[in-house]
């Protein structure tokens, strides 16, 4: 089954590590890391706000570029491989697709929980319409249970999506979980299925692999794994690691190495690792772009960040409801301030 | 007591019959008709109330001269049609669509400026529930930037939000400036699936030109009693607070319960704010005939 089989493999960088990063990649970072990562030969570099195309807002953090700016800075540079935006429909919406699509992008990832994939079905069509390829994007895979995903998955399909992803946003799942979501899946629909992992449980390339033994042919990696909560499936690691298992991708190993080391390493505002939060994420099932705005209201409130977290696990928070950690770091408040005497 | 103003619904689904259960417990208004394009659970509904009903036609309710309001809870693209047709007859379309075919309504807002207009838009559910809030801050602060995040159950979004989920968030945007009076505004809306169902939560971020918390405070605290007037489930969740010139609020909506669930808050506080618009119309009607 290994064999030789390709992997398409996609790079997040500028869009998931935009989370670690404020949302503040300067245009100059963005043509550097988008020109290595065309000459690394990969075949996909996503651009946008962490939240995606329309996300810059107060709710999920001000984007120092417009998404405009950042997609004008990549476009020049991404000349083998394809410039890819993603879109959570309810932020984002037809408009920001049709700017995308005259600023070069050819691949939009349309994004939403896991169970919601109806609330896509005009922005696939659109998409297609204007001429570029679509993906669909499951987010909070470990949310439901394979039969559940394979049944959005196939929606997706309907609306006429080209590749179809699990993402693990939470960074939650055990290999097993990837395994049963990912073949489910991939027995459902006729078109290649992706994983997107994060590295929370310290999982993410180990979770990658199980995907592609369990059917997948797209996977998702950030340089250096620069991504939310603990970051992604580490790029250049993921390559060394499909190399030995005999995948081919079109990944030059030294220039994506490079890249990482040489070009994002020394953005980045401190060291992609797995801290106590970042854990708790992954150990609670909690989405990973929640790391930096739980630190915020732990401090505002003065509660505790792991508190913050297994709440919102608890009350089964979504994507995108940065919000509700407000909500819980303010009902914590009130209830220690209660049984304070 | 005064007579009671006739009203229609036309669109007897989720919404509609929600409607009807708020117009029969309303002491100004008067269930004369209920109008579907074919034989439904909701026409049943209706008829099992004793209420007459229109199937596949229009015509008893824009030939009959003593209703005077009709709630549409059908599509924009029929209401743009229904629109022409009630206002020839001389009835005051209040209109839960998104068509937009009349002025913005948020009751608590900008009702009293509307009197006259003979069709009203109820904008969107995170529109009624984030309007107020914003207008509040912005009478008290001035308000140069508006964000709303709206999270609803799952259960409670049909498919016609499904499937046009662009209009929630362009057309709640646009009410936050020209109701709401901030320079610029943003709508985001998340669907949570959770079981059971989570009750409807409105976050409403702003920036201001006079961060003065306790006057943002007391002129929100003012509103939302206004709108609970309507809404008895409405509540601040996170009274409002300030970091420099951002004030942070969170409000829930819980529904009454007439028809729809109560965690369906969203769909409660737009019917609610419809039949308050009508009463608050049949009002003014009766006190100038008196």
């Amino acid at each position: 089954m290994t064999g030789k089989r390709h992997v398409h493999v996609l790079d997040a960088t500028l869009r998931d590590g935009s989370h670690p990063m404020g949302h503040a990649f300067t245009a100059e970072q963005i043509g550097a890391v988008a020109a290595g990562l065309d000459d690394a030969g990969l075949e996909y570099i996503e651009v946008a706000h962490g939240d995606g195309l329309g996300g810059s807002s107060i709710n999920y953090g001000r984007s120092l570029l417009s998404d405009e700016e950042m997609l004008t800075a990549a476009a020049p540079v991404v000349r083998r491989g394809k410039l890819t935006a993603l879109l959570l429909p309810g932020i984002g919406t037809q408009d920001d697709l049709e700017m995308a699509a005259g600023h070069g992008v050819r691949v939009i990832r349309v994004a939403t929980h896991v169970t919601e994939a109806d609330i896509a079905e005009q922005h696939i069509g659109f998409t297609k319409k204007r001429g570029m390829e679509a993906f669909g994007f499951l987010m909070m895979g470990h949310m439901a249970p394979p039969e559940k995903v394979a049944e959005q998955a196939l929606l997706f399909q309907s609306f006429g999506a080209d590749v179809v992803y699990v993402a693990d946003s939470a960074g939650t799942m055990l290999p097993d979980d990837v395994r049963a979501r990912v073949a489910a899946v991939a027995a459902a629909v006729t078109v290649p299925v992706g994983f997107h992992a994060h590295n929370n449980l310290a999982l993410a390339v180990a979770n990658s692999v199980a995907a592609l033994e369990a059917g997948a042919s797209y996977l998702d990696g950030t340089c250096r794994g620069l991504g939310a909560g603990a970051g992604n499936a580490q790029l250049e690691v993921l390559t060394g690691v499909l190399d030995k298992l005999g995948y081919r991708t079109r990944i030059d190993f030294y220039k994506v190495m490079d890249v990482a080391e040489k070009v994002v390493a020394p953005m980045m505002k401190r060291p992609q690792v797995i801290g106590t939060n970042a854990l708790m994420m992954g150990y609670a099932g909690v989405y990973s772009s929640f790391l930096l705005f739980t630190a915020r209201a732990a401090e505002r409130f003065g509660v505790e960040a792991r508190d913050i977290l297994v709440e919102l696990g608890r009350r089964r928070m979504v994507g995108g409801q940065e919000d509700m950690i407000i909500d819980v770091a303010y009902q914590l408040s009130q209830r220690k301030g209660a049984s304070t005497p | 007591m005064a007579d009671k103003v006739k009203v229609a619904i036309i669109g007897p689904g989720n919404i509609g019959t929600d409607l009807m259960h708020k117009v029969l417990r309303s002491r100004g208004l008067e269930m004369a008709a209920m109008a579907g394009i074919e034989e439904s659970e909701g026409i049943r509904r209706a008829r099992e109330r004793g209420i007459p009903v229109a199937i596949g036609t229009l015509a008893p309710i824009l030939e009959d001269p003593s209703i005077r309001i009709v709630f549409d809870a059908t599509s924009a693209r029929a209401h743009v049609r229904h629109a022409r047709l009630l206002e020839k007859a001389g009835k005051i379309a209040i209109d839960l669509t998104p068509a937009a075919v009349g002025p913005y309504v948020v009751p608590s807002v900008n009702l009293s400026a509307l009197a006259g207009a003979a069709n009203l838009n109820m904008v969107t559910c995170g529109g009624q529930a984030t309007v107020p809030i914003v207008y509040a801050i912005h009478r008290a602060a001035g308000a140069t930037y508006a964000e709303m995040v709206s999270a609803i159950a799952s259960r409670s979004a049909g498919p016609g939000t499904r499937q046009n989920i662009d209009e929630f968030t362009r057309t709640t945007a646009r009410a936050l400036t020209v109701l709401g009076g901030a320079r610029r505004g943003k709508a985001i809306i998340v669907l949570n699936p959770a079981e059971p169902p989570l009750i409807m939560t409105n976050t409403v971020y702003v920036e201001v030109e006079r961060p003065d918390e306790t006057a943002i405070r007391a002129s929100v605290e003012r509103i939302v009693a206004e709108v609970q007037e309507y809404v008895p489930g409405y509540r601040l969740r996170v009274p409002p607070y300030l970091e420099g010139n951002r004030v942070t609020t969170i409000i829930e909506v819980e529904g009454a319960g007439d028809f729809l669930p109560k965690y369906s808050g969203n769909l409660d506080i737009i019917t609610a704010a419809a039949v308050g618009v009508a009463e608050k119309l049949a009002l003014g009607w009766q006190e100038k005939a008196a």
